[in-house]
């Protein structure tokens, strides 16, 4: 096995380079290592001004979100022995604007998650000496798959529809919005389906299914999605067929 | 926003990369997710022939009989073949996706995806059996 691995990693800098540029480095190769020790290496002893966000390294915080060979990974959950004997291409996550090297910026992300009103939301609040929102093991499993969510941001850079239309709200913030409209607690499903029930919304999304398949917490969004519309058709025919009846 | 967006002081200029032309080729997933939205203009086209079929049945038997023989002719036969491959793969690519838009639950059981996927394929089975019945009974 070689003692060392190439990594060809994408460098952008703002105010010196109209597109990025890729620059190739080499790394040794140690069998424990994942991606991100990899990175830290070359920033450490090679090139301290590579870029690139990282926290927790446990697959928790959802910071260290990157293209690896093409494909949206968590650099922290992906051994360096997987893409031997490399070399290994590292960009940043695709379809968001690039701030600098590995850096993307999340400000629209941040928005598409806003625009779901990702909280409980009740019609009246209740007073805190009635005590808590009582909620069943069955009630919690309803939902508990898609609040495992961490915000990485891979469904994004697997979903060729954010791509091609940047004001789709996308697999997580969807899948958000159907998370708290499983939730027996909530009362604001009539709202989010308001900012979701178009092309910018549910509707954009076409099931190429990618954002399941890259989602480091087995979130499912492309199926959070697809309930979603499902139950909005239901809704859709029941207020045509039964005007009479409330929701 | 632009490909090269203004910096501001707290905002630095960002490079948003243009989406490919081909980006349907990138890797099999999206080439293989295209195929099957492609798919759907031969269920159309099957649709169409069924219309077709319909309205010549109509018009009686000399219309039919017209109808049919330019059904057989090669390109008819060769456009239909390979619009059944297409319609058999846009069926059992979207069969094998029900069970991520379908969930039932059995008391508070979810029903696995194989039996929501061969539903879908037992329900293909028999309605075609019932059709092809209904047209080879003689």
């Amino acid at each position: 096995m070689a003692d060392t691995i190439t990594l060809d990693v994408t460098r952008y800098h703002p105010d010196k380079d109209s597109e990025p540029t890729s620059q190739s480095y080499e790394v040794p190769y140690h069998a424990d290592w994942v991606v991100l020790d990899a990175l830290n290496y070359v920033k450490d002893q090679l090139d301290g001004s590579l870029t690139f966000r990282w926290s927790c390294r446990m697959g928790v915080c959802g910071s260290c979100g990157m293209m690896v060979n093409g494909m949206p990974k968590l650099s922290c959950a992906i051994p360096l022995s997987d893409y031997m004997p490399g070399p290994i291409r590292i960009e940043p996550l695709q379809y968001f604007p690039v701030m600098r090297d590995l850096v993307v910026d999340i400000t629209e992300f941040l928005h598409k998650l806003q625009k779901v009103q990702p909280w409980i939301i009740r019609d009246e609040d209740k007073p805190l000496a009635e005590g808590e929102h009582l909620q069943t093991p069955a009630e919690l499993d309803l939902y508990k798959q898609f609040s495992m969510c961490i915000n990485c941001m891979l469904c994004y850079s697997a979903c060729p529809v954010v791509g091609l239309e940047p004001e789709f709200a996308g697999p997580a913030a969807i899948a958000l919005a159907q998370r708290y409209n499983l939730d027996s607690r909530d009362q604001g499903s009539a709202e989010r389906l308001e900012a979701l029930d178009d092309h910018e919304g549910m509707w954009g999304c076409t099931f190429v299914g990618e954002c399941t398949k890259v989602c480091p917490k087995n979130v499912d969004p492309a199926g959070a999605i697809q309930l979603y519309k499902v139950a909005s058709t239901k809704d859709w025919f029941k207020s045509v067929l039964l005007p009479w009846s409330s929701k | 926003m632009n490909s090269m967006a203004p910096a501001t002081f707290n905002r630095p200029k960002m490079y948003r990369r243009p989406m490919p032309l081909l980006w349907w080729l990138q890797n099999r997933a999206y080439f293989r997710f295209v195929v099957r939205e492609l798919t759907s203009i031969f269920v159309g086209f099957f649709a169409v022939l069924t219309i077709w079929q319909a309205r010549a049945l109509a018009e009686g038997p000399d219309a039919y009989a017209s109808f049919m023989d330019r059904l057989s002719t090669p390109g008819f036969a060769i456009l239909n073949g390979v619009s059944l491959a297409f319609v058999l793969y846009h069926a059992i690519t979207w069969f094998n996706l029900a069970p991520t838009a379908i969930v039932v639950r059995v008391g508070e059981t979810r029903v696995p995806d194989w039996i929501i996927a061969g539903a879908n394929y037992a329900a293909c089975v028999a309605l075609s059996a019932a059709v092809a019945w209904i047209l080879l009974r003689g």
